[in-house]
């Protein structure tokens, strides 16, 4: 069997979800490959967020499918526990404990026990500490461990919450807008972060800058109305009609 | 696989070293010195000096001090929900009064038949037409049984409401109104008199305890220092769970909560086990607070009472053990002096305090002498010095996002 059946790490199908009258994603496939980077870009209110609240189970749908992996169904399970399965989400604004040092922060996402009574007598082991410095210095924090998270400025916390789902060592990585309000230097090294993590887990970006989607993009899915409208190169994409006519604006009246 | 190597950019350093101060042990011999002081120096002062010396401390004292020592413990209990865990509970009062009626349940039982009717049962209870014992009263004959009630009652109350309010995720100022609610809810069942726990009147009276009168000046020594001791464990049991990975994450679901559900915990579950845990030591609080105090009834239930406890908190300074215990201590204290001095004007001393608190001094107490200091250093960087205007201020978190904001504008 040389040509067995690629198994999707997410995937999603015929999902439906309407907020008060309002069809926020509406028929939405979507299928990733185990190890993919994936980019979403997309207009304001095409979905991009929803659609990440349905895969981390803060919201859910009313129809459709959505699984992880070898048809893990995500649909009926808490954030927690999906969380728990190996899926770790960044959230547009930075998300931190900024009255923790950084190194904490790090301490409370490492993989491991995540009960009540765990906690009550865990101790760091130097493995933990190991792994804390090791994601410490891919995401260049290593000279701020000790600070506390709210001294970081805007980017370094962006940086710091991708360490914390590093730390957590998920399969699949869902990020949400991460060079939102950096500056054009502090996007770049973004993307060379996430580029770095290419292979080791499945990652899904969702952005809007175009500099950054070039620097980044493999495929492309751009959503428009809560559906992917296509798929494809940045270039593919780029010169789309559909996209371009929902980006700069409608020509064909429906 | 090909490995990338980032290059990032040294970072400014400025400020940081001083941001985060050493953890002292300076608070660790403050509170050895004052439990010291509290536990051991002003009972034998009270024990063992003349009537009239000026070292004497009196029975009064204390009385009153040692139901500063339990409103302490409670103040704890609030601030082991609001400052360190984020949830604003106006339901400690609740948890206070159900251990002190399991208390008041003993004593009333040790009456005996010294009451006003001279029956074997309480007076409440004659006067209610009953001639014989309830059978819910009747374990309460027994120490050990009051005490294990007294933990057991709270505790499922709280467990049973924590389950369901944190389930469904119910967050901010709907868990205080909610725990607010509960409270009143259970202050208006305890002035029934069909729930035979005293009615309006509540239990008073008290006679005995534990084979002594708990009117004699060595029984109210001894409470005082029970609760001395009680207080002194609670403040190191807390030190410790707030030192835990478990008191890590206690702030990090104060600070973001999202991000600790999104990293694999259960919140409700961490949430549920801070509040039982608070509600037991508000419940301890209630018991001793009970026959130091001589009575209790159900207006200790009420709004006003669990909205004190949060002023003791915010006064003293939040997010610290320290700050509830001194907090609970000088508000009281100004209580005592206010509603001698001006009874009427008690409650607008108290809103005024809350309010000068809370926009002056948001760190309460506590915190008063890092503003100090900032304050100082703000005062000294008015003179041209070109070295300590480069310092960064280490009370003040610098805000980044206001440079990243210049630099897009």
């Amino acid at each position: 069997m040389t040509m067995s059946h690629k198994q999707f790490v997410l995937l999603l199908e015929g999902v439906n979800k309407t907020f008060d009258g309002f069809k926020a994603i509406s028929d939405l496939n979507f299928y990733m490959d185990d190890g993919e980077l994936r980019t979403i870009i997309g207009p304001n209110g095409a979905g991009k967020s929803t659609m990440m609240d349905i895969i981390t189970g803060r919201t859910k749908p009313d129809t459709g499918k959505v699984e992880f992996g070898k048809d893990t169904d995500l649909t009926a399970m808490s954030e927690h526990e999906i969380n728990r399965l190996g899926i770790g989400r960044k959230f547009q604004t930075p998300s931190v404990y900024i009255h923790h040092t950084v190194f904490e922060n790090l301490l409370l996402s490492l993989k491991g026990s995540r009960g009540v009574f765990a906690a009550l007598f865990s101790r760091t082991t130097p493995a933990q500490r190991e792994r804390i410095h090791e994601v410490l210095k891919t995401i260049g924090l290593t000279d701020k461990a000790e600070s506390p998270a709210g001294s970081l400025s805007h980017g370094q916390k962006q940086w710091l919450e991708i360490g914390m789902l590093l730390a957590q060592d998920p399969k699949l990585l869902l990020v949400d807008e991460p060079a939102a309000g950096m500056t054009d230097e502090e996007t770049h090294k973004t993307g060379e972060l996430l580029l770095s993590l290419e292979g080791k887990h499945s990652i899904v970006v969702i952005e809007h800058d175009m500099t950054f989607v070039r620097q980044i993009a493999r495929k492309v899915t751009v959503l428009h109305q809560g559906t992917v409208l296509c798929e494809g190169t940045v270039d593919e994409v780029q010169n789309d009609e559909r996209v371009k006519e929902v980006y700069l604006g409608r020509k064909k009246k429906h | 696989m090909e490995t990338r190597r980032i290059v990032f950019y040294p970072q400014p350093q400025l400020g940081l070293k001083f941001m985060r101060r050493k953890p002292t042990n300076l608070e660790l011999w403050l509170v050895a010195a004052a439990a010291l002081l509290l536990i051991v120096v002003l009972p034998c002062l009270n024990a063992f000096t003349p009537d009239g010396s000026w070292l004497h401390v009196s029975n009064f004292t204390i009385n009153l001090y040692g139901k500063y020592l339990c409103y302490a413990m409670l103040a704890i209990s609030v601030d082991l929900l609001w400052g360190y865990t984020g949830l604003l509970s106006l339901g400690q009062a609740l948890f206070f009064t159900l251990g002190g009626y399991m208390m008041g349940m003993y004593l009333m039982r040790l009456i005996g038949d010294l009451g006003q009717y001279h029956k074997p049962i309480p007076d409440f209870l004659v006067f209610l037409g009953w001639s014989t014992l309830p059978a819910f009263w009747k374990p309460f004959d027994s120490f050990p049984f009051a005490m294990l009630m007294a933990m057991l009652l709270p505790g499922l109350v709280s467990m049973i409401f924590g389950f369901f309010a944190f389930r469904s995720r119910i967050r901010g100022v709907y868990f205080s109104i909610l725990t607010q609610a509960l409270t009143y809810a259970a202050c208006l069942l305890f002035f029934r008199n069909s729930l035979l726990m005293g009615g309006n009147n509540g239990f008073t009276d008290f006679k005995y305890m534990l084979g002594h009168d708990t009117r004699s000046p060595a029984t109210q020594r001894a409470l005082f220092i029970a609760t001395g001791v009680a207080l002194l464990l609670v403040y190191l049991l807390c030190k410790w769970l707030t030192k835990t990975k478990f008191g890590k994450i206690q702030r990090a679901i104060r600070d973001s909560e999202n991000r600790v559900m999104f990293s694999g915990y259960s919140t409700a579950n961490f949430k549920l086990f801070v509040f039982v845990v608070s509600a037991l030591i508000a419940s301890l609080a209630g018991v001793l607070y009970v026959p130091q105090v001589g009575i209790i009834n159900p207006s200790e239930m009420s709004t006003d009472k669990s909205l004190e406890a949060v002023v003791w908190v915010a006064v003293g300074g939040r997010g610290t053990l320290v700050g509830p215990i001194l907090g609970a201590f000088a508000v009281n204290a100004m209580k005592s002096w206010a509603t001698r001095a001006y009874p009427d004007l008690w409650l607008i001393f108290l809103g005024v305090t809350f309010i000068l608190v809370t926009v002056f001094m948001p760190k309460g107490i506590v915190g008063l002498p890092g503003q100090l200091r900032s304050l100082k250093k703000r005062f000294a960087r008015r003179t041209p010095n070109p070295d300590l205007s480069a310092k960064a201020d280490p009370e003040v978190i610098p805000d980044p996002d206001a440079n990243q904001l210049a630099k897009i504008k």
